[in-house]
């Protein structure tokens, strides 16, 4: 039997991991160190490294994003922390502007090893500041890659992966997800960034969906199969490099397709994903695409609101009826 | 400091000068693509700094900053070409005026966005001191970057970690067409290090000597360990915000004024001063233009660069940044 940890735990042994391997990994954060992370992500970590690899900031996200930047693009190593993906806002310019754009406009001189976490996703009646799914944001900035994984052994390789990679990453956790335990192997393994994962396969439709949405697909595919309806769930794991490849595979197989994310739906990811199935798929589908993602609003406070908003088992397994109809 | 390197002083802004004098007549007479934000009447801040720095030391720059590449020692050409967009450009024609960077030359990118250059710079320092490298960052922004919420960030948490950076407000006067009376209560930038803990020094910007004196001096306490300096130097620019800006908001006699302190008038004075022939400043400045006119015929001669290399740079190379365009 394989060990279970949470991807809490993922996340802390892919930073310790990192950290212990190579001298230029330091991170950088609100209340990492001392108080050990918000979310009790790197405990423990600064009573193991110290305040220098450790290294807690005043509450001033641009200047975490710029040291960052800055000691990326001279070789060290940064895992900066935001503490909710909802705080790019107060940062925005430091990564679209400087981290994503620094390569490019000098030419390709500077190399930028810099990898961003940050938490997101509703369920917490967190509201409408520290609720959100941004990765929209991100994927549309060309020079960031986006991962967003969804169990705790793609959470901890593709953590790994990010941090050793030689291009900024935006590395999208999900609160609700923190506590969620999955099977992760003792030592040491990495996930390279760019590859899929089918986590559930089926033959009559595929489901696309990303962090803990692919826990509510699967859900929704298990009480499918009840009804003898096989969908098959890829996790596309990473968002920038897309493993196009895996979902075209899928839906070459099925013929169907729904997307689902957590993010409101207009502008989203799924519309992106969609739009690559139309271009490069289109002979295989047999119905109109369906996406489930939350509504175009912000995000309520009240829970009844919340889970109104946002997309839920019985969404899924209604879009799934509606493309095989 | 020796005869030669005042001469040297001299020749660098007298680079600087002539280059973006040559650009702002390429660009009037539509050859340069994009805008231009020229530094001319600010050469003392970017010379000054600059010859106060180490090889190795680190600039980051912003929109005006041809100075301050120029001066940290970039390659005319090169920089000339990237200005006209051209495949031989230090950037390969993908930043132009306004981002111009010599990486090589230790210029960590310059901006676009006011004040945005300011909390890169920290890092830069974090990596320096934590290697123990004695590297200091001479951080270049504007009297307007002073009002961004990066600058207040940057300059807090530089002061809280000791930081090896010289935070060189470079004030012209003007934030785009706003007055610094206009535009912030305090009289000087270098009074908000108090809010800082860290020193606050007022300079002549348009005297290279005191601009150069002065940053030694906050490199040296970088070095040490002893953190930051914030250091103002008052100087104006003699073009308007960018090159076809008329600078309608100027005061009258206000311009005038400031030629009279030409920071390159000056230190020729000073030079002739301490005895250096008139005749040898005039050979050594024809010199320099005709070095910047040989600039012009290499940017100008220069391919345009290939189409397909806009799909270049955007990421490392690596297996997942070659898959990321698509």
């Amino acid at each position: 039997m394989m060990r279970e940890i949470t991807c809490r735990e993922a996340v802390r042994e892919a930073l310790r991991e990192e950290l212990r391997r190579d001298e230029d990994v330091f991170l950088i954060g609100e209340d990492i160190g001392f108080y050990g992370g918000t979310n009790k992500v790197t405990e423990g970590l600064w009573q193991e490294f110290g305040p220098e690899r450790i290294m807690d900031t005043p509450i001033s996200e641009a200047a975490i994003i710029g040291a960052a930047l800055g000691a990326a693009a001279v070789g060290m190593r940064p895992v900066a922390e935001i503490m909710f993906i909802d705080f790019l806002g107060v940062c925005m310019d430091q990564v679209a502007n400087q981290v994503a754009k620094l390569r490019y406009m000098t030419g390709g001189k500077v190399t930028l090893p810099l990898t961003i976490r940050t938490p997101g996703g509703a369920g917490r009646s967190a509201a409408a500041q520290h609720s959100q799914s941004l990765e929209a944001w991100l994927i549309h900035t060309p020079g960031l890659l986006v991962v967003m994984p969804s169990t705790p052994y793609d959470t901890k390789g593709l953590l790994k992966a990010a941090i050793r990679e030689d291009n900024p990453v935006v590395f999208i956790e999900n609160k609700m997800l923190y506590n969620t335990k999955g099977p992760v192997p003792e030592g040491e393994y990495v996930i390279p960034l760019g590859k899929a994962d089918i986590k559930r396969e089926g033959k009559d439709a595929t489901v696309v969906a990303t962090s803990r949405m692919v826990y509510f697909a699967l859900e929704a595919a298990a009480k499918l199969a009840a009804e003898g309806i096989e969908c098959e769930i890829v996790d596309p794991r990473t968002l920038v490099p897309l493993d196009k490849e895996a979902i075209l595979e899928s839906v070459a197989k099925t013929g169907r397709l729904v997307v689902v994310h957590e993010a409101p739906e207009r502008g989203g990811f799924g519309a992106e994903v969609a739009a690559i199935v139309v271009n490069e798929a289109f002979d295989y589908l047999d119905a109109p695409i369906q996406r489930v993602c939350s509504k175009n609003t912000p995000m309520p406070f009240s829970p009844r609101l919340e889970r109104f908003i946002t997309p839920q088992v019985e969404d899924i397994i209604a879009a799934v009826r509606t493309v095989l109809a | 400091m020796t005869k030669e390197e005042l001469i040297s002083l001299h020749k660098t802004m007298l680079q600087v000068r002539h280059f973006e004098q040559e650009v702002a007549k390429a660009f009037l007479a539509g050859q340069i693509p994009g805008f231009l934000h020229s530094s001319v009447g600010q050469e003392a801040v970017a010379v000054g700094v600059c010859a106060a720095l180490r090889e190795d030391d680190y600039v980051v720059s912003t929109h005006r900053g041809h100075g301050h590449v120029l001066a940290k020692g970039a390659d005319l050409n090169s920089m000339m070409a990237e200005i006209y967009g051209k495949a031989t450009g230090c950037c390969r024609g993908k930043g132009g005026s306004m981002h111009i960077a010599d990486f090589d030359r230790g210029i960590v990118g310059a901006n676009g966005i006011v004040g945005g250059g300011i909390p890169i710079a920290n890092g830069v320092a974090l990596a320096a001191k934590r290697r123990k490298t004695g590297q200091v960052v001479a951080c270049f922004f504007g009297d307007g970057a002073s009002n961004q919420g990066t600058f207040h960030e940057a300059l807090n948490l530089a002061s809280i970690w000791d930081l090896p950076v010289v935070f060189v407000a470079e004030n012209n006067m003007y934030g785009m067409g706003t007055s610094q009376r206009r535009h912030q209560k305090v009289e000087n930038i270098a009074d908000r290090a108090a809010a800082y803990k860290i020193p606050g020094v007022v300079v002549d910007g348009n005297d290279v000597l005191a601009v150069r004196e002065a940053t030694l001096e906050a490199c040296n306490r970088a070095r040490r360990g002893e953190g930051p300096t914030l250091l103002e130097c008052k100087t104006y620019r003699h073009f308007g915000h960018f090159v076809g800006d008329p600078g309608a908001y100027r005061e009258p006699g206000e311009l005038e004024a400031w030629l009279e302190r030409d920071p390159l008038v000056l230190f020729r004075r000073y030079l002739e001063e301490q005895g250096v022939p008139a005749a040898a400043l005039d050979e050594l400045e024809a010199a320099v233009i005709e070095e910047v006119r040989m600039a012009v015929e290499f940017a100008y001669r220069s391919d345009e660069p290939a189409e397909e290399t806009a799909l270049e740079d955007v990421y490392a190379p690596t297996e997942a940044g070659r898959r990321a365009i698509w």
